[in-house]
Order: C-alpha cells, then sequence, then structure tokens
C-alpha cells in the first residue's frame, strides 16, 4: 500500500471527538473519496494526511516507508486543493502554480518550463498572466489543482474542490476533474458530502458517519450490496420500507412482500426506481401526489407502507392523486440490514 | 419637507464655514504684510521666510520623529497584528484592547506617567527618543487595527494553510503571503502613524526639552510668544505639511476597508 | 521553527515595548498618587476640595454640550452629505472632515482667529466681541475637533442602512419626518452612542486646545498641568490623571460594546 493511516483520531479542545480511530490502505495511483453528511469528521480526516491538524496520540500515517505522523505540513509534499481554492490574491497565475516549485529552491528555468507543461496541462493558457480576482469560479477551480499538482506532490487531497461553484458548472467540472486526476495518474483523496460526485470521479468511496467510516468500497459495491442502513439511506436514498420481517417475508400495512432469503429481526430498504407500479402488484396503496420530472414521474404512494413511499414511473402517463395503484417490488430489490440503532 | 432639506443644507454649510473660515484666515495672515490692515497692505512672503528661519529645526525634528515612529510601529505592529489576527479570541481583545489604552488615556496623564517612571534617566529623558516613545505608544494601536482589520478580512488561514501545503515555512509565509496581501492596511496604517505624529501635541508638550521642541510644540511656543503673522505662517507651513498627508490617509483608509467589506 | 512558535515570536517586540512603555508607567503613575502626604486618601482629597470639584463638574459640563452640540451638527450633515449628491459633495466632505487630525493647539488658534482681540467676530462687528478665552471659546474649539469624529462615524452607519428600510417605511405611507424618527435615528443609534461617547471622552482629557486658549478656565488638564508645573504637587497630578484616565476609558469601552470602531481621540 503507498499510503497506510493506522489508529487515526481527532479529540477537539473541549472534549469532541470529530473522528473516532481509522485505519485506512490507499494503493498507487487510486483515486479515494471520503463522503459522507457534515460533521462526519471527513474533512478532519483530510487535514490530518494533509499535516493541518494534528491527530491524537498513538496515531500513524506512513506514505510507503516513510512516516510522516510528525511532519509539518510544509515538509509532507502533499498537494492540497482548498474547498475555498485559497489562491494567493496577490500572485497572478502564473505566481500561484509555480509558488510551490520556487519553494523547492528549483532553478528559474526548471520553475519555468515545469509551470508551462502545467498550465498546458489544465487548459490555462489563456490566463497564465492575469490575477487570480479576474478568474472565474471554475477558472479558479483549474488554478487550484494546478498549483497543488505542479510541485510533482506524492498525494493529492482536495477538500470538496466542487462545492464553491454554480450547480450548472459543478456537473461539466466534475467530469473535468475524473479526467484530469486521471491524467495526472496521481493518489488523490477527495473529500465530498455529494455521492454523484463521489461515485463519478472515485475509484473507490469511503462512506463516512459520525466520526468512522462505515464501508469502503468501489461505487458499485456501496450501490449495491450496503453493508449498514446509513450506507443504504446516504448512496442512492434507499428508503426504509418498515413493516415486519418473519422469515422469508415482508409483512407491510399495504399487504406481503416476499424476500430473497429469510431475514428474521432485520430492517428492509428499497429505492424509489425499484418500487414499480402493475396491475397485479401484491401491494395496495394511493396516491397522494405526482410531480413530473421530465424523464419519468415521481409519486408518492401512502397506505403500502408506514412512511410514504416514493416510485420512480416511468411512462407517457401516470395515475392521478387519491387513485389506488396496485405496487411490487422485486425480492432482489429489497436490501435486508440490520436495523439503524445498531448501525449508528 | 422641502424646509427640513433646506435646514439640513443650511446646517451642513455653516458647519463647514465654521470648521474653514479660521483656516482660510490663518492662511491669508499668514501671507499680509500687516493682518490688521487687511489685504490691502499686501501680500508678502516675509513671515513664511522669517518661520523657517526660527523654527525649521522643530520641523525637521518633527519629520525625523515621524519616519521613526513609522519604522517603530512598522517592526512592531505589523508581525504583532499577525498573531492577533491568527489567534483571535479573549486574550487577543484584551491585548488590543490594552495597547488601545493610550487613545482613551488622555495623553497628559499617560505623559505624566512616563516621566514619573523614566523622567530620572537624564540620557533617555533629554534626547529626542523620549518623545519618540510618546509617539509610538499613541499611534501604535492605529497601525495595528489597520493591519488587523485587513488581515480580518482575508482567509489569512487558509491562505497560509495553502502556501503551508506548497513547502512553505512560517516566516516564508509571513514574507510571501501575509505582508502582500496586508499592504493596504499597512499603507493606511502608515499615513495615519505619520500624520498623527507631526501633528501629536497632548504628550509631546510634556516630554519635550527646551532643546527639543517638535512641529506643534513650537506652534503653541508661537502662538503664545509671537505676533499673529508669524504664528500665522507657521500654521500655513504646518497645513501644507499635513493636509496632503490627511488626504493620502483617507484615500488610503478607504481603500482598505473596501478590501475589508 | 514551528509555526506556534512563529506567531508567538511576532508579539514579542510589542510585548516588551507594551510592558515598558505602557504597563509600567501607568503602575507608577497609579502608585505616585499615593505618594503624597495625604496618601491614598488624595483621591477622598479630590472630592472634598471645592477647586477640584467646580472644575471636576465645570470639565463635565462643557464636555456634555460639546457632545450635545457635535451630534446635533454632524448627524445632520452627515445625514445629508449620504443621502444626496450633488456638486461639490465631495468638497464639503473633505472641510468637514479635513480638521480630524489637527492637533489642538492648531485648534485654539482657530478660535483665536475666530473670536481673538484680533479675530474675525472682534473686527467685523461693532464693540467689543472676544469669546476665544472664555468657557464659550473653549466649547467652540472643543466642537471644532468633534465634528469630524462625528461626521465620520455618523456616516459610516448611514451608508450601511439598507435604503430598502426607508423605501418600506414610505410604502407603508409613513412621512418624511416619522421615516427619521422611526428608521433612521433607530439605525443610527448605536453609532450615535459611540460618537457621542467619543467626543465626550476626547472634550473631557482636551488639552492643547485649552492650553492654547485657556488664560482663566478650569479644566481637568489644565488643572492636572498646573499642578504638575506650577505647584509640583506631583501626587495631585498624578491622582487626578488618573481619575481622568479611568473615566474616559470607561466611557470609550462602554461605547465600543455599542459599536465596533472608535475614531482617534487626542484634541
Amino acid at each position: 500500500m503507498t499510503l497506510t493511516l493506522r489508529n487515526i483520531a481527532k479529540t477537539f479542545p473541549g472534549g469532541t471527538r470529530a473522528l473516532l480511530p481509522t485505519d485506512l490502505d490507499i494503493a498507487e495511483g487510486e483515486i479515494v473519496s471520503l463522503l459522507g453528511p457534515s460533521g462526519c469528521g471527513k474533512t478532519t480526516l483530510l487535514r490530518i494526511i494533509a499535516g493541518l491538524e494534528t491527530a491524537d496520540a498513538g496515531a500513524s500515517i506512513r506514505f510507503k516507508d516513510d512516516d510522516m505522523t510528525h511532519q509539518p505540513v510544509e515538509r509532507r509534499k502533499v498537494g492540497m486543493v482548498f474547498q475555498s481554492y485559497a489562491l494567493f490574491p496577490n500572485m497572478s497565475v502564473r505566481g500561484n502554480i509555480g509558488y510551490g516549485l520556487k519553494m523547492q529552491r528549483l532553478p528559474r528555468a526548471a520553475i519555468d518550463a515545469r509551470v508551462d507543461e502545467v498550465i498546458a496541462l489544465c487548459r490555462l493558457e489563456p490566463y497564465a498572466g492575469r490575477t487570480i480576482t479576474a478568474l472565474s469560479g471554475g477558472q479558479r477551480q483549474r488554478v487550484a489543482l494546478a498549483r497543488a499538482f505542479a510541485p510533482r506532490p506524492r498525494l493529492l487531497l482536495l477538500d470538496e474542490p466542487l462545492s464553491a461553484l454554480d450547480a450548472a458548472l459543478r456537473g461539466t467540472l466534475r467530469d473535468e476533474l475524473a479526467a484530469l486526476l486521471r491524467q495526472f495518474g496521481i493518489t488523490a483523496i477527495f473529500v465530498t458530502h455529494d455521492q454523484d460526485e463521489a461515485m463519478a470521479i472515485a475509484d473507490r468511496v469511503a462512506v463516512m458517519s459520525q466520526g468512522r467510516v462505515a464501508q469502503i468500497g468501489t461505487p458499485e459495491a456501496l450501490y449495491r450490496a450496503p453493508e449498514t442502513a446509513f450506507v443504504a439511506r446516504f448512496v442512492g436514498n434507499s428508503m426504509p420500507l418498515g413493516g415486519k420481517i418473519d422469515g422469508g417475508t415482508l409483512h407491510l400495512p399495504g399487504g406481503d412482500l416476499t424476500l430473497n432469503a429469510t431475514a428474521t429481526g432485520k430492517a428492509a430498504f428499497v429505492r424509489a426506481e425499484d418500487v414499480k407500479i402493475t396491475a397485479d402488484g401484491p401491494l395496495t396503496a394511493r396516491v397522494e401526489t405526482v410531480t413530473f420530472l421530465g424523464t419519468h414521474y415521481r409519486i408518492a404512494l401512502s397506505g403500502a407502507t408506514d412512511a410514504p413511499l416514493f416510485c420512480l414511473h416511468q411512462g407517457l402517463t401516470a395515475p392521478k392523486p387519491g387513485e389506488t395503484v396496485r405496487v411490487t417490488i422485486a425480492p432482489h430489490a429489497i436490501l435486508t440490514l440490520e436495523p439503524e440503532k445498531a448501525a449508528a | 419637507m422641502r424646509i427640513g432639506k433646506a435646514l439640513q443644507l443650511a446646517v451642513t454649510l455653516l458647519a463647514a464655514a465654521f470648521l474653514l473660515v479660521p483656516t482660510i484666515q490663518s492662511v491669508l495672515a499668514g501671507l499680509t504684510v500687516n493682518y490688521f490692515q487687511g489685504l490691502k497692505s499686501g501680500l508678502t512672503l516675509k513671515w513664511v521666510i522669517e518661520v523657517w528661519a526660527l523654527y525649521s529645526g522643530s520641523i525637521f525634528l518633527s519629520l525625523g520623529i515621524a519616519l521613526a515612529c513609522l519604522v517603530m510601529t512598522l517592526l512592531i505592529g505589523v508581525p504583532a497584528a499577525y498573531a492577533m489576527a491568527r489567534n483571535p479570541g479573549r486574550l487577543t481583545r484584551a491585548l488590543e484592547e490594552f495597547i488601545s489604552l493610550p487613545l482613551a488615556i488622555p495623553g497628559l496623564a499617560l505623559a505624566l506617567a512616563l516621566l514619573q517612571l523614566y523622567g530620572s534617566y537624564k540620557g533617555f529623558r533629554l534626547s529626542w527618543t523620549f518623545i519618540l516613545v510618546g509617539h509610538v505608544l499613541y499611534t501604535l494601536p492605529f497601525m495595528v487595527r489597520a493591519v488587523m482589520s485587513v488581515l480580518a478580512a482575508i482567509d489569512l488561514k487558509t491562505l497560509e494553510e495553502g502556501a503551508a501545503s506548497l513547502g512553505a515555512g512560517p516566516a516564508r509565509r509571513f514574507v510571501d503571503i501575509v505582508i502582500p496581501n496586508a499592504l493596504p492596511g499597512i499603507l493606511a496604517g502608515a499615513l495615519t502613524v505619520v500624520t498623527l505624529s507631526i501633528g501629536e501635541f497632548n504628550l509631546t508638550w510634556m516630554l519635550h526639552t527646551p532643546y527639543l521642541k517638535t512641529l506643534p510644540v513650537g506652534l503653541a511656543d508661537s502662538y503664545a510668544s509671537m505676533r499673529l503673522e508669524i504664528a500665522s505662517a507657521y500654521t500655513l507651513i504646518f497645513f501644507v505639511m499635513i493636509v496632503p498627508l490627511l488626504l493620502a490617509m483617507q484615500w488610503a483608509s478607504a481603500r482598505a476597508q473596501r478590501i475589508t467589506r | 521553527m514551528s509555526s506556534r512558535l512563529f506567531v508567538a515570536l511576532c508579539l514579542v517586540p510589542l510585548a516588551v515595548f507594551a510592558l515598558t512603555f505602557l504597563a509600567l508607567p501607568i503602575v507608577r503613575l497609579i502608585l505616585s498618587s499615593g505618594e503624597g502626604e495625604a496618601g491614598w486618601g488624595i483621591y477622598l482629597q479630590i472630592l472634598q476640595t471645592p477647586r477640584y470639584l467646580t472644575t471636576l463638574v465645570q470639565t463635565v459640563l462643557v464636555s456634555l454640550a460639546v457632545t450635545a452640540a457635535a451630534l446635533a451638527v454632524s448627524t445632520t450633515a452627515g445625514v445629508f452629505l449620504t443621502r444626496n449628491h450633488f456638486r461639490g459633495r465631495s468638497v464639503l466632505l473633505s472641510i468637514l472632515t479635513l480638521p480630524l487630525a489637527f492637533p489642538g493647539v492648531v485648534v485654539g488658534f482657530m478660535i483665536i482667529l475666530l473670536g481673538g482681540r484680533q479675530g474675525l467676530f472682534n473686527t467685523l462687528l461693532p464693540g467689543h466681541v472676544v469669546f476665544a478665552y472664555s468657557i464659550f471659546g473653549l466649547f467652540l474649539g472643543y466642537l471644532y475637533f468633534s465634528i469630524p469624529r462625528v461626521l465620520l462615524t455618523v456616516m459610516a452607519a448611514a451608508e450601511k442602512i439598507d435604503p430598502a428600510l426607508e423605501e418600506a417605511a414610505r410604502t407603508l405611507g409613513a412621512p418624511q419626518h416619522r421615516v427619521v424618527l422611526d428608521v433612521l435615528l433607530p439605525a443610527l443609534a448605536p453609532a450615535l452612542i459611540a460618537a457621542g461617547a467619543i467626543a465626550f471622552a476626547t472634550a473631557m482629557g482636551a488639552f492643547g486646545t485649552a492650553f492654547t486658549l485657556a488664560t482663566n478656565i478650569d479644566v481637568l488638564p489644565m488643572v492636572i498641568y498646573t499642578e504638575f508645573t506650577l505647584s509640583a504637587n506631583i501626587a495631585m497630578a498624578a491622582a487626578l490623571s488618573v481619575c481622568l484616565g479611568l473615566v474616559t476609558w470607561v466611557i470609550l469601552f462602554v461605547a465600543r460594546m455599542f459599536s465596533g470602531t472608535t475614531v482617534a481621540a487626542g484634541g
């Protein structure tokens, strides 16, 4: 493993435990995302890796054979892209990108050559001489990435790199960022609270909750086989079905559903896209609201489960509010997990 | 409503006249042959030249002290403002409050305090550095506040973290990031320091010696013992020095404040 | 060198300077005040000696009058200049703010030029119109340097008032004077308190103006000065200084709690 984290924990003055003891291994060239809601400890973990926060005693951060646990940030050789970008307003785009190289005391010519190379790589040629204030949000984001990457760091850290952008731009830049990181071929860790972002960019995603890593795996694995109720909810917005599981059957207010396997005592979850309205479904439900979303309808159903059940309905028409419909959920689409309290 | 507006304008103009008329009088008085006879007695530079002969030493002393005061406040104030901006909190507020005491406590009281403690060290008491200490005491809070307010407005912590992640140590960050970004505040603070130092009287009057008279001390001297034309000519010279500085100071402060917003 | 150490080092020059030339002298001044014949009873003596007590009352009264006048004039002018943009506005603004850094002595001279024996009024008006050396002259002098300070504070606050507030009041049918009363003045209140405190504290401690004008006016700074230089009553000078410093500091400190900034003192 390239980066080995052992027993990383953080207790803030005042006793708040931002991060519980955490282990993480990251392979060379891998792009890992730390995904979770705000306050889950993901940024704290990233800042500890960067050296911007100190972990509680007993932690170990190793990069290959180099123990960097006690190295100050300026000697860790990590590149960091900040949420606000932290571009130096007193320097031009070139000045910013060349700053890390200047700190390495490289000769002028070498700095210039490398800055040119990175500017070309990030397609920043037209802006090289500009001041930071003359750049748009998307351009700033690329300059921040170029600046972090220029000094050839052994690890690139990105803290919510897209959150400062408006929604329309975020989608485009997400794909661009994913492509650039792949092109760099660098080991990277990036923090986000947006599951789409994590899935689009990362090789592996570590879902974090309340100061610990709940599950780590490929985006597909997390989506298809969440291990905890939290992961199921957070990745792909699974809804708890409620009701009661008895052997291979789930008893719900609107009828019974068959499960793939016996799961007595567990909780059942389903995603909206797996809830189907069919003429002969086993559940009876009443249509509460219908929202047209272009590619599909989002329908809120009551009566089938204790809480409202949402269904993504494709087709040219949709049932009207107030109508009674039959609903089915395929056995393989029902996730049976430990009830939430135990998971949290 | 019309009347209200007219009244407001009248008050504004009256206030402006109250402030402006005597300054014009002093300019004219400093340039007329005989103020008592009025302008018809003719214009002259005689008084200005006489003031220069009498008080040029005071003027140069004031300029020298103002520059030395600027250097001191830069050396003491800029690093301190940085440290205080980096550690906002109760302790920093208390420290800021403490070093701002010379703004709240009348200069006379401060001068007495300095005299009580250091008056017997003759070498210090009789040198220009004793006056300098008073001026630094009085102007330092302006420098610290001007720099702090600019540093508080930029996201200093993240900028520094950015530089640190690129390999810059603390001293390097101070030179490369902190100072360039604090420049508008440093400039505003510097102009304020020089302006206030040149005009400082309350402390200086108590701290000065017969051989070390600053410009305002000389002014007080001329008001008490010289004819009106000479006092006016001296005031005129003071205006010529201080007004451009004041205008520059207001410009720089407005510029720094735009950043703070 | 660690970051923490560097930041700590940045405070060293300030700490050394403030300790040597601010903290220790103030302690010495307080101790000096108790070293007279009366000991610490000197503070009681201030209240029992009619001369000091009258001076104190007189200083407070002049300062209060100056504060009220400066607030009235500068608020009117400040609000007017914030809300009306016309040719010559910036010149007017410069005239009203430039005396900010005039030393007290110069301000005193300005009053002499207006109301002294060779002053404007005595020359233009019939009879003997000399007011520069009276308590009224002192009042005018203090007003002279208070107007710019109050004006700047008021204008800074007035510019921050959202114009939509006034527009909202108008759409609800409020006439102009109600808008001023219900919207403008409440929004300006913190600034007015702060500015008033600055004007008051500055007037209390002003020495230069009194020094230039005062032939026979007993205000606190002048009494301190004469106690120190003429009577060589060092303990009393120190005790009065401590009282004066304490009063002005407390007033400004309280004002600071109402508004973030204070403009330079010293007149």
